[in-house]
């Protein structure tokens, strides 16, 4: 029974959408999606999962940011195959490398392509339970642009998508890994004033998916993601975003080690300040014998911002030999800044290592004596220390050209903030 | 070079003197030793030079070449000349040795108005100067100090020393956590640095470091004060007697 108000407040942003045209599994995937949504309603304040992040803004009909702003291409300077989504539509790339399929969502709902048929919405059904998500129904039901990428092979470069735009986007990603391929997704841009996001990630037995996201450094937008992953015998998925500013972000990550021997890797960087809320919610399910999953989220916080960990790792009955790990960090910059963790464990298997840590603290003084002592400004000193903070959080981007780029933009975005 | 008269410092937060009128004056070209019993306040005046917090001068002044030190900011003290080499160089995480050199050369030569080194001089002048003190490639791309032996950590500072090439070295206690041999190489890194227009102060509790880095004059600092001065054998005497006849002495 979903109470009134949460059922007005669903019904006035269902007024606003338009299911998008053009049948088969695709219309039958997102009707589906709908009636979950409606048998849920829309997030509220009341919910235990929206406890330390209030969804007003992102489940209002309309955007509340007036003026969003457009970012540059962070990954600029990095040998990519592009997909750009703006308001004039999906721009796929004329060549694609070998082991690499693209196409957009449209297209794929016009073709009976059965591993796409078999994933979209269902990854997202999945990881709806036993939590419901119902932003990540909303975007299954309506999203009307999306890519659908399939990897058969070691893909030669990172596929890149970028989103630019300045309404309210809902987009949906579907991506499969094929045993024994390998592929690396970039992600970049604000999608618009408000986005809505899902990516669905299936790795077959073998496959390894590297997914690495920028999100930032400007400050007018309001962002909800989904990752939705299964995984696997013996697959990886390593998953690293870098959040920079943003009014409001709520990235939410479900990971389901299904084969033997998978690991996941989930991280992100954060900093922003001032009006500033970013939460990390993830939920990582191991379901399979020696499976590692690790979460590792830092944010750097100051001018009042505030920065939110919901962080779960559930073994399931007969997970033996599960390696888990999950540290959630935050660094305050001043006495006005907050940090809400909620880190679980649930455990259900007798033979497992679960570590899990949370903590809050202040520039080392220390530290930071050191580095001006050196020559180094304070300015530059608390840079240093706070790049030195994030960079277990990079540690998971394996490539070295990759990561240096990420640490460079960070470096660079900080000196300008 | 530095010149510190009747200098009165106590803790910030405790009303405790430290610091009670430290009279010294260290010339260009000169190595001084001061040495003394733990708690006289050795490590307070290095700490006191290079501008750490939680320290409160009362009376008294500080000068590196005629300028005022106690009034700059840690990093001005260093873009003018001054570096002290910690007694426990601390770990950085995640920030490459290299990268925090490169930083802080470049951080000095921007405050004292001069152009940045380029990357390519920078990794010619480090890596010659890390092979004298047996730093390899590794140890220079490792992150600042993190899973460095004691003696690394130490040839780590005498590296940044001769990196910044400053005007007055203070050395705190650089000879503490180190073996034979690596206090040979350290020693030889300091010496390979002596030169007219540098001087240097080396705090130490034994004599064992000056027959490696031989002071033109030795300190002996008790409760606050500098005590007694005299030549290297002052060093000596320490090490046969102890504190115990000295300040007897004294008092």
């Amino acid at each position: 029974m979903v109470a009134e108000a949460k059922m007005t407040a669903t019904e006035d942003r269902l007024a606003t959408l338009t299911v998008p045209a053009g049948g088969g599994w695709l219309g039958r995937a997102r009707e589906d999606a709908l009636a979950r949504l409606k048998a849920v309603g829309m997030p509220g304040r009341r919910d235990e999962y929206w406890r330390y992040t209030d969804p007003t803004a992102l489940v209002a009909p309309s955007p509340a940011i007036s003026t969003p702003t457009s970012d540059g291409d962070p990954w600029e300077g990095i040998d990519t195959i592009t997909v750009t989504i703006d308001a004039a539509g999906i721009t796929l790339p004329d060549t694609l490398p070998d082991g690499l399929e693209i196409s957009t969502l449209a297209q794929a709902g016009e073709a009976d392509i059965h591993w796409a048929r078999d994933l979209y919405g269902v990854l997202e059904a999945a990881g709806s339970r036993p939590v419901a998500r119902p932003l990540a129904m909303l975007n299954t039901a309506f999203a009307a642009d999306g890519l659908v990428i399939r990897a058969t092979g070691p893909v030669a470069k990172p596929v890149h998508i970028r989103t630019t735009g300045t309404g309210d986007p809902l987009h949906h990603h579907v991506v499969r890994v094929e045993s024994g391929a390998e592929v690396t997704i970039l992600k970049s841009g604000t999608a618009g004033a408000r986005a809505n996001t899902v990516t669905e990630i299936d790795v077959a037995d073998g496959g390894i998916c590297h997914h690495f996201r920028i999100q930032g450094p400007d400050h007018g937008r309001h962002v909800n993601t989904h990752l939705f992953a299964r995984m696997g015998a013996s697959s990886l998925l390593k998953s690293f975003t870098l959040s920079a500013n943003g009014e409001l972000t709520r990235n939410e990550a479900v990971i389901e080690l299904l084969g033997d021997e998978g690991a996941a890797h989930i991280a992100c960087a954060a900093f922003g300040k001032g009006d500033f809320h970013h939460d990390d919610t993830v939920w990582v399910t191991h379901d399979a014998e020696d499976c590692e999953s690790r979460q590792v989220f830092k944010k750097v916080l100051r001018d009042g911002a505030t920065g939110v960990f919901q962080g779960k790792i559930l073994v399931k009955d007969g997970a033996q030999k599960t390696d888990g790990y999950q540290i959630s960090q935050s660094l305050l910059l001043d006495d006005d800044s907050v940090f809400l963790a909620k880190p679980e464990l649930e455990i259900y298997a007798d033979d497992v290592a679960c570590s899990h840590g949370s903590t809050t603290g202040a520039i080392d003084e220390t530290a930071l004596f050191y580095l001006r002592s050196r020559g180094v400004p304070q300015k530059d000193a608390t840079d240093l220390l706070v790049l030195s903070f994030l960079a277990e959080a990079l540690e998971e981007i394996g490539d070295d050209a990759l990561r240096e780029h990420v640490s460079d933009r960070l470096a660079d975005w900080l000196r300008h903030h | 070079m530095l010149e510190i008269k009747n200098l009165h410092v106590k803790l910030e937060d405790e009303d405790k003197q430290i610091l009670k009128g430290v009279d010294l004056t260290v010339e260009a070209g000169k190595v001084h030793a001061i040495m003394g019993p733990n708690g006289s306040g050795k490590s307070t005046l290095s700490y006191v030079m290079s501008g750490r917090d939680g320290y409160e001068v009362t009376d008294g002044a500080a000068t590196l070449e005629g300028e005022d030190i106690l009034e700059m900011e840690p990093e001005e003290r260093a873009a003018a000349g001054l570096f002290l080499a910690f007694q426990y160089p601390v770990e950085i995480p995640g920030v490459g040795n290299m990268t925090f050199l490169r930083t802080a050369v470049n951080a000095q030569r921007k405050a004292r108005g001069e152009a940045e080194i380029s990357a390519g001089d920078f990794l010619k002048v480090i890596r010659e100067k890390a092979k004298m003190l047996k730093i390899d490639a590794d140890m220079l791309k490792r992150p600042v100090n993190v899973g460095f032996s004691g003696g690394e950590k130490k040839r780590n500072e005498i590296l940044q020393m001769a990196m910044l090439e400053p005007k007055m070295c203070i050395l705190d206690e650089t000879d503490s956590g180190l073996d034979v041999d690596a206090m040979k190489l350290v020693s030889e890194g300091v010496n390979a640095l002596r030169d007219a227009g540098r001087a240097f102060l080396v705090i130490t509790h034994y004599q064992r470091l000056l027959d490696h880095i031989k002071p033109d004059v030795v300190h002996i600092m008790a409760g606050g004060r500098i005590v007694k001065t005299g030549g290297p054998e002052l060093a000596l005497e320490v090490e046969r007697n102890g504190y115990g006849d000295l300040l007897g002495e004294v008092a």
